[in-house]
């Protein structure tokens, strides 16, 4: 009897053993398929990425040729290259080479959830150029138009963001408006039938611009012109 | 599983095919339904979702089989799971690669796809009792089936809710889109009328057998 519990728990840890020898293969199998996988996307992933992003600054400065990033850390304007810490500003270059506009991230809630865009300011004109809705799950056909209706769009060509004497604050706050009521440059006319998602458009840029405009404009001579005849490729290699 | 080796059934075209018509894993077996409902709302993203799910099919079937003496029967279900989210981690840093609008359209049903019972009733019921090349073709079929079926609800919700097909439009400026099939009802009446069609398919099929049978 004592023989047979003995083989009996010799062979539990045989088991045992081949359970855990089976599970250390097969971890390290899927590790090292998750490696490779990891590393042979990752460059990929990265280009999509910055496609992504430049094709949004393109589209919210129609005049950008080329493009920076910068950061604000502190109320200080400075490089990404110096440190990667704040938020990112991204600066858009004409064809001359000189600086055409800032583009930056804004947010609110929306219908669903948090919609999330970026645009684009232009210091000549004082003013919005463009904004490209980076993500958002409002309900297909009523707040989705944000980003569909090209009468709403159309607010955004020129929307007045002038900062007041002492640049502290906006001139005027960026408002939304009930549709069909736009009066000012600074106001934004809702779509019928998606307010809310349309305030929330109106919110996250004035959340924004009340926050970002007065502390990056005055620095806006941190951002250095670039050689225009240089690709957009070759100014983010570097 | 060793004691009864007896030799196996060759491939043939019903390997593949099973999966595809017999046991459709969406219409027949009704597994695997949360991404069913959740992605087919237009043509591209069941599209997207129905090869991803194929890869993974076809990679954990692989593996597994390849295992299927290895593996102790007490971790099985463990070692499944692990080898399936291996895959699933892998397409998902690939559609990352091939596209983001994309990846973000999926949205989280791509990382869900480990716990789609399809694959894992799979790996359970067919690759780990078979060997590699018959899962291969058997996971490649059912992974065609589950394709076909993400496309028979994109392209009907896609077609009705925004009137387009892979995004071109196909009716004129008049057509009113029936938003509601690209929501979530939609997708519960959708797969509700194709299943109907099937019930109706396949009792038509018993009938005749039947009356083929009394003559």
């Amino acid at each position: 009897m004592n023989q047979t519990s003995q083989t009996e728990q010799q062979r539990s840890y045989q088991n045992s053993s081949a359970m855990i020898m089976t599970l250390t293969l097969i971890a390290t199998i899927s590790g090292l398929l998750v490696v490779i996988a990891v590393e042979l996307t990752r460059p990929l992933i990265a280009e999509n990425q910055r496609i992504a992003v430049e094709q949004a600054i393109f589209q919210v400065l129609p005049d950008a040729q080329q493009w920076r990033e910068y950061r604000l850390n502190n109320r200080e304007l400075h490089s990404v290259d110096e440190s990667d810490d704040g938020i990112a500003i991204y600066a858009g270059f004409n064809q001359y080479g000189r600086l055409s506009g800032i583009a930056a991230e804004a947010s609110a809630q929306g219908y669903s959830d948090v919609i999330r865009l970026l645009y684009g300011y232009n210091p000549a004109c004082e003013c919005i150029t463009g904004i490209k809705v980076l993500k958002s799950t409002e309900t297909p056909g009523l707040g989705d138009k944000i980003y569909k209706d090209l009468d709403f769009i159309a607010n955004f060509k020129a929307l007045l963001a002038r900062l007041n004497s002492e640049h502290s604050a906006l001139e005027n706050g960026i408002v939304t408006v009930k549709h069909g009521h736009k009066s000012k440059p600074w106001q934004i006319d809702a779509i019928s039938g998606a307010t809310v998602s349309s305030r929330a458009v109106g919110k996250a840029l004035n959340d924004s611009t009340q926050y970002l405009l007065p502390r990056v404009v005055d620095q806006l001579a941190v951002i250095k012109p670039v050689d225009p005849a240089q690709s957009n490729g070759d100014a983010n290699s570097e | 599983m060793s004691n009864k080796r007896i030799k196996e059934a060759p491939i043939t075209m019903d390997t593949f095919l099973k999966g595809v018509w017999e046991e459709n894993p969406v219409f027949v077996m009704l597994l695997g339904m949360c991404p069913v409902l959740a992605v087919t709302n237009s043509t591209i993203n069941a599209l997207a979702m129905g090869i991803a799910t194929t890869f993974v099919l076809v990679g954990s079937g692989a593996l597994i089989s390849l295992l299927r003496h290895t593996i102790p029967r007490q971790v099985r279900i463990a070692t499944y799971i692990i080898i399936i989210a291996t895959f699933v981690t892998i397409v998902d840093y690939v559609i990352q690669a091939v596209s983001l609008e994309l990846y973000n359209a999926l949205g989280a049903f791509i990382q869900l796809i480990v716990v789609n019972c399809m694959i894992l009733g799979r790996a359970e019921s067919y690759a780990s009792k078979n060997r590699i090349t018959k899962s291969i073709v058997s996971a490649l079929g059912m992974g065609t089936g589950f394709t076909v079926a993400l496309l028979c609800l994109g392209t009907v919700r896609e077609i009705l809710g925004a009137g387009t097909l892979l995004g071109f439009p196909i009716f004129g400026a008049d057509f009113e889109p029936w938003v509601i099939m690209i929501l979530p009802p939609g997708g519960f009446f959708v797969l509700g009328s194709w299943l109907l069609i099937f019930a109706l398919l396949k009792q038509r099929k018993t009938k005749m057998e039947g009356l083929a049978r009394a003559r």
